[in-house]
């Protein structure tokens, strides 16, 4: 059976069965996904956007959506992934924890829930806000996605409330069993009400190794005022594939600050979308991938600024081993009226072997005449004039690339406010520039 | 300390230096001076031991060993040290690790305990209270976005942290304002000691005004041409270098 054909299949299944109940809107959407998915089909290098991925490996993988867990890891084999005891929202193949998730002590109306049980209490901001922004009219990944909307994060913060204690998002995927397959589709509502403040943390991640796949949407709203600090980990399995799509919409005078890290997966990709709607909003898009072996990992950034006085500076580094390959397309857009907009782009990449690769693609598109926009990238090996700065400071050979190589990651994370998050990601960048 | 002798060193087939002596004994500050292109950087640079340049004859023992056999980390170890004309920008590593990293090197080398990071922040403390600075630098990452004049106060830094036995300070004084340079050659003064030697490239007499040298030599393509007392340096601001060129042509 032709790949698209069996996931359209799967979409009957689904439909008729555990997704029957949800209510007319939500099967609209989903109904909207699904046929979308079908005229679209998976994207091929052919197309601009794809020119650098293959989805080849997903498409000849017969994929089985997951169902929902039958076992529950313990708190202990989850630890890792965490970080400090704020609220946490756990999601096992896709599917709502409740054993292993908490979330009270929360401000009155806030809400920091599974996506499935927000739908049964009180869905209004969520058929409010799912699917405003991460359109799927030309996203093939997120139109599959909407049609399998079943469960995800659901973080809801009311005007002028603030939530110190950044909001843990784990995403797990224990070892399949036997020579299952599983794809979740993990969707991710996050609201952050006028003038309100929150840090949400996204993990993504594995239990054991395997072959799966997770093809995630995160939409993020953010409100008049308001100020969201967003972090996205992905450390899945070296043998998973991860699509993900993250859209953030921006009100006036919002600040947004996204960290974006990618370490796992055999093939991982990420479109990135910053919408500045309002004016006087201020973004930061500060991301770091970390490949090795035969790890390929693509991401695709957009900021849009589609109001003026807005701020955005994107910030990306890649460091690559082994047989890797890392792209970057980042993408400026500013819109006819979005005057005085302010934008800097920087991606740079480190390659350690003769046999990694990068690609780095800026791509500005400006219909506004007052503005400043710049970018910069760079692709190639540790710089031997800093080379020779360190050893003539007494570091040898081996300490002072580590140190350099270390400092194109630490550079990125260095940027980050969640200091239990950044030791750990530090250990594990560290760990792995040690190998 | 520093014994050289019949220096002969190339870049890219193309000899910089043709025969240079030079002995600097401990407690010693030696100024090298000469127009540009005569190869005082270069100089500098192969004593610190950059991969860049070729020596093709003579001789450069340091503290009796053979300064042109190590590597440039076992160099730095023994306890000589090169300021930088150009200090190099590190991304992402701030100044008080790659400073930490630095004195760990060499500590570990003498066989000493490494420092954790608040025994060193005390060593830093210490270092930068003895020349009178504050540790506004210390944080950032090294050299990046700094001024031309905090480049070269870094190196001076780092000097003061790493305790050379044998300081190279290539150009320090290019580019600083009369401020900077005070500030600068102020911190050098305070780091004068009996078992320490500078050797100091400077293309102007004016930082000579405030570091005295005990020897001042002068680099002419690739030779020095001549040597003496703290007094040539003021000769040289005089009349230039364009007499001691023909000179050393005539020789």
């Amino acid at each position: 059976m032709v790949a698209v054909e069996r996931y359209v299949e799967a979409y009957r299944a689904f439909a008729a069965n555990g997704a029957s109940g949800a209510p007319a809107w939500l099967r609209d959407l989903r109904d909207g996904g699904i046929a979308r998915f079908g005229e679209l089909g998976f994207p091929t290098t052919k197309q601009e956007a794809w020119r650098f991925t293959s989805v080849t490996p997903i498409i000849a993988t017969v994929f089985e959506l997951a169902h929902p867990a039958s076992r529950v890891p313990t708190l202990e084999a989850i630890a890792p992934f965490l970080f400090g005891d704020g609220p946490r929202l756990v999601f096992i193949d896709g599917c709502f924890s409740p054993a292993l998730s908490w979330a009270t002590g929360l401000p009155a109306g806030t809400r920091v829930e599974s996506l499935a049980a927000a739908l049964t209490t009180d869905p209004a901001p969520i058929r409010e806000h799912l699917g405003k922004y991460a359109g799927f009219t030309d996203r093939p990944f997120a139109a599959l996605n909407t049609a399998f909307v079943r469960d995800g994060a659901f973080v809801y913060v009311p005007a002028k409330v603030t939530i110190a204690e950044p909001i843990q998002l784990l995403f797990l995927a224990m070892p399949p069993v036997g020579g299952a397959r599983p794809v979740a589709h993990p969707r991710n509502l996050i609201v952050i009400e006028r003038e309100a403040r929150a840090t949400v943390v996204e993990i993504y991640g594995a239990l054991g190794e395997g072959v799966y796949w997770t093809n995630a949407v995160t939409e993020l709203a953010a409100g008049d005022g308001a100020r969201a600090d967003y972090y996205r980990v992905q450390r899945e399995s070296d043998r998973a594939y991860h699509v993900g799509v993250t859209d953030v919409h921006q009100g006036r005078d919002t600040t947004v600050n996204v960290h974006a890290v990618s370490l796992g997966g055999a093939l991982a990709r990420h479109d990135l979308r910053g919408t500045l709607a309002g004016p006087g909003g201020y973004l930061i898009l500060n991301g770091l991938y970390v490949l090795g072996g035969d790890q390929h990992a693509d991401h695709h950034t957009a900021i849009d600024h589609a109001a003026p006085h807005c701020e955005s500076h994107e910030y990306f580094n890649g460091v690559l081993a082994g047989r890797s390959r890392g792209i970057f397309n980042g993408r400026i857009i500013v819109r006819p009226g979005a005057q005085k907009t302010d934008s800097k782009q920087t991606n740079n990449n480190l390659l350690l072997s003769g046999e990694a690769h990068a690609d780095s693609q800026p791509q500005l598109e400006i219909y506004a005449d007052d503005v400043k926009c710049t970018h910069g990238s760079t692709v190639g090996p540790l710089d031997p004039k800093a080379m020779f700065y360190l050893r003539s400071r007494g570091l040898d050979e081996t300490e002072a690339r580590r140190l350099l190589t270390y400092g194109f990651a630490a550079e990125i994370l260095n940027r980050m406010d969640v200091a239990p998050l950044r030791a750990q990601l530090d250990g594990i960048v560290r760990a792995r520039l040690a190998e | 300390m520093l014994e050289i002798k019949g220096l002969h060193v190339s870049v890219a087939g193309t000899e910089i230096l043709r025969g240079i002596d030079l002995s600097v004994r401990a407690g010693e500050v030696h100024a090298i001076m000469g127009p540009n292109g005569s190869g005082k950087s270069t100089l500098a640079q192969v004593l610190a031991g950059h991969p860049a340049y070729t020596v093709t004859a003579g001789t450069a023992r340091y503290e009796g060993k053979d300064l042109l056999a190590m590597k440039p980390e076992e160099r730095a170890r023994e306890g000589l040290f090169l300021a930088f004309q150009y200090p190099v920008e590190i991304r992402g590593i701030t100044n008080s690790y790659f400073l930490r990293s630095a004195v760990n090197a060499i500590r570990k080398h003498r066989g000493q305990e490494e420092l954790d990071p608040l025994d060193f922040l005390q060593v830093l403390e210490d270092k930068l209270k003895a020349i009178g600075w504050d540790d506004t630098l210390m944080n950032r990452p090294v050299n990046e976005g700094f001024s031309g004049g905090e480049k070269k106060r870094n190196e001076i830094l780092q000097l003061a942290v790493l305790e050379p036995r044998l300081a190279l300070l290539d150009e320090t004084d290019s580019g600083l304002d009369i401020d900077a340079l005070k500030t600068v050659a102020h911190a050098v003064n305070k780091l004068r000691a009996p078992d320490r030697a500078f050797v100091i490239v400077t293309h102007y007499q004016r930082l000579l005004n405030f570091i005295t040298p005990d020897v001042v030599h002068v680099l002419a393509d690739g030779r020095i041409v001549k040597s003496g007392g703290p007094d040539l340096a003021h000769e040289l601001e005089a009349k230039g270098y364009d007499w001691l060129r023909a000179g050393a042509m005539v020789s």
